[in-house]
Protein backbone atom coordinates (compact mmCIF):
# COMPACT_ATOMS: atom_id res chain seq x y z
CA UNK A 1 0.00 0.00 0.00
CA UNK A 2 1.47 3.31 -0.92
CA UNK A 3 2.48 5.13 1.85
CA UNK A 4 2.87 8.67 0.05
CA UNK A 5 0.09 10.04 -2.15
CA UNK A 6 1.93 12.37 -4.89
CA UNK A 7 0.50 14.69 -7.74
CA UNK A 8 2.53 16.67 -10.07
CA UNK A 9 1.37 19.72 -12.30
CA UNK A 10 3.29 20.99 -14.90
CA UNK A 11 2.03 24.79 -16.35
CA UNK A 12 4.35 27.31 -17.82
CA UNK A 13 7.71 25.47 -17.53
CA UNK A 14 7.38 25.11 -13.88
CA UNK A 15 6.09 21.91 -12.11
CA UNK A 16 4.15 21.84 -8.89
CA UNK A 17 4.40 18.88 -6.65
CA UNK A 18 1.93 17.99 -4.07
CA UNK A 19 3.08 15.19 -1.39
CA UNK A 20 1.23 13.68 1.34
CA UNK A 21 3.10 10.81 3.78
CA UNK A 22 1.42 8.72 5.98
CA UNK A 23 3.11 8.70 9.09
CA UNK A 24 2.95 9.49 12.89
CA UNK A 25 5.60 12.16 13.45
CA UNK A 26 6.14 11.06 16.94
CA UNK A 27 8.13 13.75 19.06
CA UNK A 28 9.00 11.63 21.77
CA UNK A 29 7.97 14.01 24.96
CA UNK A 30 4.10 12.76 24.99
CA UNK A 31 2.96 9.66 27.09
CA UNK A 32 0.65 6.95 26.42
CA UNK A 33 -2.63 6.53 28.98
CA UNK A 34 -0.56 4.52 31.20
CA UNK A 35 1.98 7.16 31.50
CA UNK A 36 4.72 5.36 29.27
CA UNK A 37 6.71 8.03 27.37
CA UNK A 38 5.99 7.39 23.33
CA UNK A 39 9.33 7.35 21.41
CA UNK A 40 10.30 9.52 19.06
CA UNK A 41 9.84 8.41 15.25
CA UNK A 42 9.62 10.76 12.85
CA UNK A 43 10.66 11.47 9.98
CA UNK A 44 14.38 13.00 9.56
CA UNK A 45 14.93 12.67 5.51
CA UNK A 46 12.30 13.28 2.67
CA UNK A 47 13.66 13.81 -1.29
CA UNK A 48 11.74 14.52 -4.31
CA UNK A 49 13.52 13.84 -7.66
CA UNK A 50 12.40 14.79 -11.19
CA UNK A 51 13.54 11.75 -13.35
CA UNK A 52 17.13 11.05 -11.98
CA UNK A 53 17.67 14.56 -10.91
CA UNK A 54 17.16 15.62 -7.26
CA UNK A 55 15.67 19.05 -7.22
CA UNK A 56 15.30 19.05 -2.92
CA UNK A 57 15.94 17.34 -0.08
CA UNK A 58 14.96 18.13 2.67
CA UNK A 59 15.87 17.07 6.90
CA UNK A 60 12.54 17.23 9.13
CA UNK A 61 12.55 17.35 13.23
CA UNK A 62 9.41 16.30 14.97
CA UNK A 63 7.67 19.84 14.72
CA UNK A 64 6.71 18.19 11.11
CA UNK A 65 2.90 17.70 11.32
CA UNK A 66 2.06 13.93 11.68
CA UNK A 67 0.98 12.49 8.32
CA UNK A 68 3.43 15.03 6.46
CA UNK A 69 2.31 17.52 3.61
CA UNK A 70 5.07 18.93 1.25
CA UNK A 71 4.71 21.19 -1.37
CA UNK A 72 7.73 22.22 -3.80
CA UNK A 73 7.76 23.82 -7.57
CA UNK A 74 10.88 23.08 -9.88
CA UNK A 75 11.61 24.57 -13.38
CA UNK A 76 11.08 21.85 -16.27
CA UNK A 77 9.29 18.55 -16.31
CA UNK A 78 6.97 17.45 -18.95
CA UNK A 79 3.47 16.04 -19.04
CA UNK A 80 4.21 11.94 -18.55
CA UNK A 81 7.90 12.58 -16.73
CA UNK A 82 8.11 10.80 -13.40
CA UNK A 83 8.50 12.42 -10.08
CA UNK A 84 9.15 9.96 -6.91
CA UNK A 85 9.05 11.56 -3.21
CA UNK A 86 10.76 9.49 -1.03
CA UNK A 87 11.58 9.56 2.93
CA UNK A 88 13.43 7.38 5.23
CA UNK A 89 12.63 8.16 9.39
CA UNK A 90 14.77 8.05 12.81
CA UNK A 91 13.84 4.11 13.03
CA UNK A 92 14.93 3.25 9.50
CA UNK A 93 11.52 3.16 8.09
CA UNK A 94 11.56 4.27 4.57
CA UNK A 95 8.82 5.33 1.91
CA UNK A 96 8.51 6.13 -1.65
CA UNK A 97 6.40 6.73 -3.91
CA UNK A 98 5.74 7.98 -7.46
CA UNK A 99 3.74 9.62 -10.02
CA UNK A 100 3.83 11.39 -13.47
CA UNK A 101 3.04 15.09 -14.62
CA UNK A 102 -0.02 16.53 -15.62
CA UNK B 1 -8.86 2.29 -4.96
CA UNK B 2 -12.09 3.94 -5.89
CA UNK B 3 -11.45 7.51 -4.27
CA UNK B 4 -7.81 7.33 -5.60
CA UNK B 5 -7.89 10.97 -6.29
CA UNK B 6 -10.61 12.50 -4.64
CA UNK B 7 -8.47 14.04 -2.03
CA UNK B 8 -7.44 16.48 -4.63
CA UNK B 9 -10.87 18.07 -4.76
CA UNK B 10 -12.63 16.94 -1.45
CA UNK B 11 -11.91 19.48 0.49
CA UNK B 12 -12.70 22.03 -1.42
CA UNK B 13 -16.13 21.15 -0.81
CA UNK B 14 -16.39 21.42 2.66
CA UNK B 15 -19.11 23.47 3.68
CA UNK B 16 -18.96 22.54 7.34
CA UNK B 17 -15.79 24.34 7.72
CA UNK B 18 -16.58 27.41 5.48
CA UNK B 19 -18.61 30.06 8.29
CA UNK B 20 -15.62 30.28 10.39
CA UNK B 21 -14.65 33.64 8.61
CA UNK B 22 -11.10 34.03 11.31
CA UNK B 23 -9.66 30.63 9.95
CA UNK B 24 -10.35 31.44 6.33
CA UNK B 25 -7.01 32.04 5.75
CA UNK B 26 -5.52 28.91 7.90
CA UNK B 27 -8.59 26.45 5.56
CA UNK B 28 -6.73 28.24 2.50
CA UNK B 29 -3.63 27.18 3.74
CA UNK B 30 -4.48 23.86 4.67
CA UNK B 31 -5.67 23.54 0.81
CA UNK B 32 -7.39 20.50 -0.55
CA UNK B 33 -5.83 17.25 0.78
CA UNK B 34 -7.06 15.15 3.87
CA UNK B 35 -4.92 12.49 5.11
CA UNK B 36 -8.22 9.98 5.35
CA UNK B 37 -7.07 8.97 2.01
CA UNK B 38 -4.74 6.41 3.46
CA UNK B 39 -7.34 5.12 5.82
CA UNK B 40 -9.81 4.70 2.72
CA UNK B 41 -6.99 2.36 1.12
CA UNK B 42 -6.36 0.50 4.23
CA UNK B 43 -10.42 -0.09 5.16
CA UNK B 44 -10.30 -0.98 1.35
CA UNK B 45 -7.39 -3.88 2.03
CA UNK B 46 -9.39 -4.92 5.01
CA UNK B 47 -12.79 -5.63 3.74
CA UNK B 48 -10.89 -8.06 1.34
CA UNK B 49 -8.17 -9.50 3.40
CA UNK B 50 -9.06 -13.04 4.98
CA UNK B 51 -9.01 -12.85 8.83
CA UNK B 52 -10.01 -14.71 12.02
CA UNK B 53 -10.61 -18.54 12.84
CA UNK B 54 -12.36 -18.84 9.73
CA UNK B 55 -9.87 -17.21 7.94
CA UNK B 56 -12.79 -15.14 6.05
CA UNK B 57 -12.61 -11.30 4.46
CA UNK B 58 -15.94 -9.49 4.94
CA UNK B 59 -16.90 -9.81 1.24
CA UNK B 60 -19.74 -12.16 2.48
CA UNK B 61 -21.23 -9.01 4.69
CA UNK B 62 -24.44 -7.96 4.11
CA UNK B 63 -25.14 -3.95 4.88
CA UNK B 64 -28.17 -3.79 3.99
CA UNK B 65 -28.39 -4.05 0.32
CA UNK B 66 -27.14 -7.64 0.27
CA UNK B 67 -24.05 -9.63 0.79
CA UNK B 68 -20.91 -7.74 -0.25
CA UNK B 69 -22.54 -4.93 -1.77
CA UNK B 70 -20.71 -1.67 -0.38
CA UNK B 71 -21.68 1.38 -2.45
CA UNK B 72 -24.20 3.59 -1.20
CA UNK B 73 -24.65 1.00 1.86
CA UNK B 74 -23.33 3.55 4.03
CA UNK B 75 -25.93 6.62 3.50
CA UNK B 76 -28.53 3.91 4.50
CA UNK B 77 -27.99 3.27 7.89
CA UNK B 78 -28.87 3.26 10.64
CA UNK B 79 -31.00 0.34 9.39
CA UNK B 80 -33.31 -2.73 10.72
CA UNK B 81 -31.78 -6.49 9.88
CA UNK B 82 -33.56 -9.36 10.03
CA UNK B 83 -30.91 -11.65 10.97
CA UNK B 84 -30.32 -9.79 14.22
CA UNK B 85 -33.94 -8.31 14.90
CA UNK B 86 -32.48 -5.36 15.73
CA UNK B 87 -31.96 -1.48 14.48
CA UNK B 88 -27.76 -1.09 13.40
CA UNK B 89 -25.53 1.61 12.71
CA UNK B 90 -22.73 0.62 10.44
CA UNK B 91 -20.32 0.07 13.27
CA UNK B 92 -22.23 -2.64 15.06
CA UNK B 93 -23.27 -4.42 11.29
CA UNK B 94 -19.45 -4.46 11.03
CA UNK B 95 -18.97 -5.62 13.80
CA UNK B 96 -21.76 -8.29 13.72
CA UNK B 97 -20.08 -9.35 10.27
CA UNK B 98 -16.84 -9.92 11.72
CA UNK B 99 -17.98 -12.17 14.79
CA UNK B 100 -20.21 -14.26 12.14
CA UNK B 101 -17.87 -14.67 9.02
CA UNK B 102 -14.54 -14.68 10.60
CA UNK B 103 -15.71 -15.91 13.51
CA UNK B 104 -13.44 -13.62 15.84
CA UNK B 105 -14.58 -12.67 19.49
CA UNK B 106 -16.65 -9.58 20.03
CA UNK B 107 -15.33 -9.10 23.24
CA UNK B 108 -11.52 -8.50 21.71
CA UNK B 109 -13.34 -6.81 18.59
CA UNK B 110 -14.70 -4.43 21.56
CA UNK B 111 -11.60 -3.97 23.22
CA UNK B 112 -10.37 -0.88 21.16
CA UNK B 113 -12.57 0.21 18.43
CA UNK B 114 -11.41 3.48 18.46
CA UNK B 115 -7.93 4.86 18.25
CA UNK B 116 -6.49 6.36 21.27
CA UNK B 117 -4.68 9.77 20.29
CA UNK B 118 -0.90 8.49 18.62
CA UNK B 119 -2.16 6.04 17.17
CA UNK B 120 -2.60 5.22 13.34
CA UNK B 121 -6.27 4.08 13.34
CA UNK B 122 -8.38 0.66 14.37
CA UNK B 123 -9.53 -1.54 12.28
CA UNK B 124 -12.95 -0.70 12.24
CA UNK B 125 -12.55 3.49 11.98
CA UNK B 126 -10.86 2.32 8.57
CA UNK B 127 -13.46 -0.01 7.55
CA UNK B 128 -16.23 2.64 8.43
CA UNK B 129 -13.75 5.40 6.47
CA UNK B 130 -13.78 2.98 3.45
CA UNK B 131 -17.52 2.50 3.35
CA UNK B 132 -17.99 5.87 3.46
CA UNK B 133 -16.11 6.97 1.13
CA UNK B 134 -17.99 4.28 -0.93
CA UNK B 135 -21.09 5.55 -0.41
CA UNK B 136 -19.53 9.45 -1.31
CA UNK B 137 -22.44 11.65 -3.34
CA UNK B 138 -24.87 9.05 -2.42
CA UNK B 139 -28.06 10.59 -0.53
CA UNK B 140 -28.40 10.16 3.00
CA UNK B 141 -31.33 7.64 3.14
CA UNK B 142 -31.81 6.03 6.62
CA UNK B 143 -34.74 3.08 6.33
CA UNK B 144 -37.85 4.64 8.26
CA UNK B 145 -40.09 1.47 6.91
CA UNK B 146 -39.95 -1.00 9.98
CA UNK B 147 -42.19 -0.17 12.92
CA UNK B 148 -38.58 -0.88 14.95
CA UNK B 149 -36.60 2.05 12.86
CA UNK B 150 -39.45 4.23 13.23
CA UNK B 151 -39.08 3.98 17.16
CA UNK B 152 -35.77 4.14 17.01
CA UNK B 153 -36.22 7.48 15.42
CA UNK B 154 -39.11 7.81 18.52
CA UNK B 155 -36.31 7.05 21.03
CA UNK B 156 -33.55 9.48 19.57
CA UNK B 157 -35.40 12.63 20.09
CA UNK B 158 -36.12 11.88 23.43
CA UNK B 159 -32.42 11.48 24.49
CA UNK B 160 -31.18 14.46 22.10
CA UNK B 161 -33.85 16.59 24.46
CA UNK B 162 -33.00 14.46 27.39
CA UNK B 163 -31.29 16.82 30.24
CA UNK B 164 -29.36 14.80 32.66
CA UNK B 165 -25.93 14.65 34.26
CA UNK B 166 -23.47 16.90 36.79
CA UNK B 167 -23.95 20.06 33.78
CA UNK B 168 -27.89 19.17 33.46
CA UNK B 169 -26.67 18.95 29.63
CA UNK B 170 -29.11 17.73 26.53
CA UNK B 171 -27.28 16.94 22.99
CA UNK B 172 -29.74 19.94 22.49
CA UNK B 173 -28.09 22.23 24.65
CA UNK B 174 -25.33 22.44 22.11
CA UNK B 175 -27.48 21.48 18.60
CA UNK B 176 -30.88 22.53 18.79
CA UNK B 177 -29.88 26.48 18.05
CA UNK B 178 -28.57 27.76 15.04
CA UNK B 179 -25.11 29.83 14.66
CA UNK B 180 -23.86 29.02 18.50
CA UNK B 181 -20.44 28.70 18.75
CA UNK B 182 -17.91 26.87 21.70
CA UNK B 183 -14.85 29.50 21.94
CA UNK B 184 -14.24 29.87 18.58
CA UNK B 185 -16.11 26.57 16.85
CA UNK B 186 -19.04 26.53 15.14
CA UNK B 187 -22.03 23.93 16.31
CA UNK B 188 -24.30 22.26 13.96
CA UNK B 189 -27.87 22.68 14.62
CA UNK B 190 -28.79 19.03 14.48
CA UNK B 191 -32.76 19.90 14.37
CA UNK B 192 -32.34 21.60 10.84
CA UNK B 193 -32.53 19.73 7.82
CA UNK B 194 -29.60 21.74 6.30
CA UNK B 195 -26.85 21.61 9.37
CA UNK B 196 -27.73 17.68 10.02
CA UNK B 197 -26.96 16.64 6.54
CA UNK B 198 -23.74 18.83 6.37
CA UNK B 199 -22.54 17.66 9.71
CA UNK B 200 -24.19 13.84 9.32
CA UNK B 201 -22.32 13.74 5.77
CA UNK B 202 -19.50 14.74 6.88
CA UNK B 203 -18.40 11.51 9.40
CA UNK B 204 -16.37 9.88 9.30
CA UNK B 205 -13.99 12.85 9.45
CA UNK B 206 -10.25 13.41 9.49
CA UNK B 207 -9.38 15.17 12.83
CA UNK B 208 -6.76 17.53 12.29
CA UNK B 209 -6.28 18.00 15.86
CA UNK B 210 -5.64 14.21 17.18
CA UNK B 211 -4.21 13.29 13.20
CA UNK B 212 -6.80 10.79 13.33
CA UNK B 213 -10.13 9.74 11.19
CA UNK B 214 -12.44 9.95 13.73
CA UNK B 215 -16.15 8.01 12.78
CA UNK B 216 -20.08 8.91 14.24
CA UNK B 217 -19.88 6.23 16.75
CA UNK B 218 -16.62 7.93 18.38
CA UNK B 219 -18.08 11.82 17.90
CA UNK B 220 -21.51 10.39 20.19
CA UNK B 221 -18.88 8.58 22.69
CA UNK B 222 -17.13 11.91 23.09
CA UNK B 223 -20.24 13.95 23.34
CA UNK B 224 -21.20 11.89 25.89
CA UNK B 225 -17.83 12.16 27.52
CA UNK B 226 -18.22 16.03 27.39
CA UNK B 227 -21.46 16.24 28.48
CA UNK B 228 -20.31 14.18 31.41
CA UNK B 229 -22.45 11.44 30.68
CA UNK B 230 -22.08 8.32 31.40
CA UNK B 231 -19.99 6.25 28.61
CA UNK B 232 -21.88 5.64 25.66
CA UNK B 233 -21.82 2.04 24.00
CA UNK B 234 -20.82 1.22 20.98
CA UNK B 235 -23.64 0.10 18.93
CA UNK B 236 -25.77 0.48 21.93
CA UNK B 237 -29.55 1.14 21.61
CA UNK B 238 -28.39 5.03 22.78
CA UNK B 239 -26.34 5.33 20.35
CA UNK B 240 -28.32 3.84 17.14
CA UNK B 241 -31.13 5.80 18.12
CA UNK B 242 -28.79 8.89 18.14
CA UNK B 243 -27.66 8.30 15.34
CA UNK B 244 -31.10 7.37 13.31
CA UNK B 245 -32.80 10.74 14.86
CA UNK B 246 -29.41 12.43 13.52
CA UNK B 247 -29.51 10.74 10.17
CA UNK B 248 -33.39 10.86 9.42
CA UNK B 249 -33.25 14.49 10.02
CA UNK B 250 -30.36 14.82 7.72
CA UNK B 251 -32.10 12.90 4.90
CA UNK B 252 -32.33 13.64 1.25
CA UNK B 253 -28.57 15.98 1.95
CA UNK B 254 -25.57 14.08 0.25
CA UNK B 255 -22.64 12.24 1.86
CA UNK B 256 -19.35 13.94 1.31
CA UNK B 257 -17.53 12.16 4.52
CA UNK B 258 -14.75 12.02 5.21
CA UNK B 259 -14.45 15.47 5.97
CA UNK B 260 -11.90 16.94 7.69
CA UNK B 261 -12.14 18.62 10.75
CA UNK B 262 -10.69 21.15 13.12
CA UNK C 1 1.83 -2.61 6.84
CA UNK C 2 4.20 -3.17 4.53
CA UNK C 3 6.72 -0.64 4.59
CA UNK C 4 8.72 0.09 0.88
CA UNK C 5 12.60 -0.14 0.58
CA UNK C 6 14.25 2.25 -1.48
CA UNK C 7 14.54 0.90 -4.34
CA UNK C 8 17.74 0.32 -6.69
CA UNK C 9 16.48 3.28 -8.65
CA UNK C 10 16.12 5.44 -5.82
CA UNK C 11 19.77 4.49 -4.61
CA UNK C 12 21.33 5.88 -7.88
CA UNK C 13 19.24 9.19 -7.71
CA UNK C 14 20.55 9.62 -3.91
CA UNK C 15 24.26 9.04 -5.05
CA UNK C 16 23.37 11.55 -8.15
CA UNK C 17 22.86 14.17 -5.52
CA UNK C 18 25.98 12.79 -3.98
CA UNK C 19 27.69 13.14 -6.68
CA UNK C 20 27.06 16.96 -7.06
CA UNK C 21 27.79 17.98 -3.81
CA UNK C 22 31.37 16.03 -3.84
CA UNK C 23 29.93 13.44 -1.15
CA UNK C 24 30.14 9.55 -2.40
CA UNK C 25 28.49 7.12 0.07
CA UNK C 26 26.34 4.29 -0.93
CA UNK C 27 23.91 3.89 1.45
CA UNK C 28 20.73 6.63 1.25
CA UNK C 29 20.75 6.71 4.98
CA UNK C 30 24.09 7.46 5.07
CA UNK C 31 24.20 9.74 2.18
CA UNK C 32 21.88 12.25 4.00
CA UNK C 33 23.98 12.26 7.01
CA UNK C 34 26.16 14.48 6.38
CA UNK C 35 24.04 17.33 5.41
CA UNK C 36 21.69 17.26 8.32
CA UNK C 37 22.50 20.48 10.44
CA UNK C 38 22.18 18.34 13.88
CA UNK C 39 23.25 21.17 16.41
CA UNK C 40 20.28 23.52 14.80
CA UNK C 41 17.90 20.33 15.37
CA UNK C 42 19.08 19.92 18.98
CA UNK C 43 18.93 23.16 20.27
CA UNK C 44 16.21 23.89 22.91
CA UNK C 45 16.12 27.44 21.78
CA UNK C 46 15.73 30.36 19.00
CA UNK C 47 19.18 31.91 19.11
CA UNK C 48 21.07 28.79 19.31
CA UNK C 49 19.08 27.07 16.54
CA UNK C 50 19.89 29.89 14.23
CA UNK C 51 23.53 29.67 15.44
CA UNK C 52 23.40 25.89 14.24
CA UNK C 53 22.49 27.35 11.25
CA UNK C 54 25.56 29.48 10.94
CA UNK C 55 24.39 32.83 12.70
CA UNK C 56 22.30 35.67 12.57
CA UNK C 57 20.42 35.97 9.40
CA UNK C 58 19.31 39.41 8.05
CA UNK C 59 15.69 40.57 7.40
CA UNK C 60 15.24 40.22 3.36
CA UNK C 61 12.02 41.35 1.63
CA UNK C 62 12.52 39.09 -1.20
CA UNK C 63 11.68 36.68 0.79
CA UNK C 64 7.85 35.82 1.17
CA UNK C 65 6.61 34.04 4.13
CA UNK C 66 3.44 32.94 5.11
CA UNK C 67 1.28 31.80 7.47
CA UNK C 68 -1.78 31.78 8.83
CA UNK C 69 -2.68 34.61 11.70
CA UNK C 70 -4.49 32.13 13.47
CA UNK C 71 -4.17 28.61 13.78
CA UNK C 72 -7.48 26.43 14.17
CA UNK C 73 -5.20 23.85 15.57
CA UNK C 74 -1.70 24.19 16.73
CA UNK C 75 -1.22 20.81 15.61
CA UNK C 76 -1.19 21.66 12.34
CA UNK C 77 0.24 25.16 10.80
CA UNK C 78 0.39 25.25 7.15
CA UNK C 79 3.58 27.61 5.80
CA UNK C 80 4.65 28.63 2.56
CA UNK C 81 8.03 29.68 1.80
CA UNK C 82 8.89 31.76 -1.79
CA UNK C 83 12.02 33.45 -2.64
CA UNK C 84 12.03 36.21 -5.60
CA UNK C 85 14.82 34.62 -7.07
CA UNK C 86 15.82 38.04 -9.07
CA UNK C 87 15.56 39.87 -5.88
CA UNK C 88 17.87 37.20 -3.74
CA UNK C 89 20.03 35.03 -6.60
CA UNK C 90 21.40 31.39 -5.41
CA UNK C 91 19.50 30.12 -2.70
CA UNK C 92 20.51 26.87 -1.54
CA UNK C 93 18.86 26.15 1.50
CA UNK C 94 15.17 27.14 3.02
CA UNK C 95 14.90 26.45 6.99
CA UNK C 96 11.77 26.72 9.11
CA UNK C 97 11.49 27.58 13.10
CA UNK C 98 8.91 27.41 15.84
CA UNK C 99 10.61 30.14 18.22
CA UNK C 100 8.43 28.44 21.24
CA UNK C 101 9.45 24.66 20.24
CA UNK C 102 10.90 22.56 22.86
CA UNK C 103 13.32 22.44 19.44
CA UNK C 104 12.69 25.66 17.39
CA UNK C 105 14.15 23.87 14.05
CA UNK C 106 11.37 22.25 12.09
CA UNK C 107 12.56 21.90 8.68
CA UNK C 108 15.52 22.37 6.24
CA UNK C 109 15.11 21.99 2.90
CA UNK C 110 18.36 21.74 0.32
CA UNK C 111 17.08 23.47 -3.00
CA UNK C 112 18.81 21.97 -6.11
CA UNK C 113 20.37 24.99 -8.81
CA UNK C 114 18.51 26.61 -11.25
CA UNK C 115 15.05 25.54 -9.69
CA UNK C 116 12.11 27.12 -7.75
CA UNK C 117 12.47 28.46 -4.22
CA UNK C 118 9.46 27.61 -3.22
CA UNK C 119 8.16 25.28 -0.44
CA UNK C 120 5.07 24.55 1.59
CA UNK C 121 4.81 22.15 4.51
CA UNK C 122 2.65 21.96 7.70
CA UNK C 123 4.44 22.14 11.30
CA UNK C 124 3.32 22.03 15.11
CA UNK C 125 3.30 25.15 16.70
CA UNK C 126 3.13 24.44 20.51
CA UNK C 127 2.00 27.88 21.55
CA UNK C 128 1.65 31.35 20.00
CA UNK C 129 4.81 32.62 18.41
CA UNK C 130 6.94 34.22 16.11
CA UNK C 131 7.86 31.08 13.04
CA UNK C 132 10.79 32.72 11.10
CA UNK C 133 11.87 31.42 7.33
CA UNK C 134 15.58 31.60 6.97
CA UNK C 135 17.30 31.17 3.73
CA UNK C 136 20.74 30.95 3.00
CA UNK C 137 22.19 32.60 -0.64
CA UNK C 138 25.69 32.42 -1.28
CA UNK C 139 26.73 31.69 2.03
CA UNK C 140 24.88 34.69 4.10
CA UNK C 141 21.56 34.32 6.15
CA UNK C 142 18.69 36.24 5.38
CA UNK C 143 14.92 35.41 7.13
CA UNK C 144 11.29 36.44 7.25
CA UNK C 145 9.52 36.28 10.59
CA UNK C 146 5.62 36.27 11.11
CA UNK C 147 3.50 35.39 14.49
CA UNK C 148 1.07 32.85 14.00
CA UNK C 149 -1.77 32.36 17.47
CA UNK C 150 -3.05 29.40 18.43
CA UNK C 151 -5.97 28.93 19.64
CA UNK C 152 -7.94 26.21 21.88
CA UNK C 153 -10.33 24.20 20.09
CA UNK C 154 -13.75 23.63 21.29
CA UNK C 155 -15.68 20.31 21.33
CA UNK C 156 -15.95 20.74 17.39
CA UNK C 157 -18.04 19.30 15.32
Amino acid sequence: MSRIKIRAQQADGITEVKALMRHPMETGMRKDQSGASIPAHFITEVAVFHGERTVMQGYWGAAVSANPFLGVRFKGGEAGDTVKVTWVDNQGGTGEGETTIR
Amino acid sequence: MIKKWAWLIGILAMPALSDDGIFDEYRDLMGDDNPAIFVIDEGEALWFEPQGPRSASLEGCDLGLGPGVTAGAYARFPRYFEDTDAVMDIESRLLYCMQQLQGRDRDALLAKPYSLRGDMGTELEALVTWLAAESEDAVIAPEQAHPSERAMYALGEEIFFYRAGPHDFSCATCHEQSGMRIRLQALPNLTNHDEAAEAFGSWPAYRISEGLVRTMGWRLQDCFRQQRWPGLKLGSEVSVALQTYMAVNAAGGVMTAPGLKR
Amino acid sequence: MKQTDLSGTSRRRFLGWTALLGAAVSLPARVWAWARPEAAFVATGIDAALAGLGGTPTVHDAIQFTTPDIAENGAVVPIRIEVDSAALPNVSKVSVLVEMNPNPMAAVFDIAPDTEVYIETRVKVAQTCNLYAVVEADGELYMQSRETKVTLGGCGG
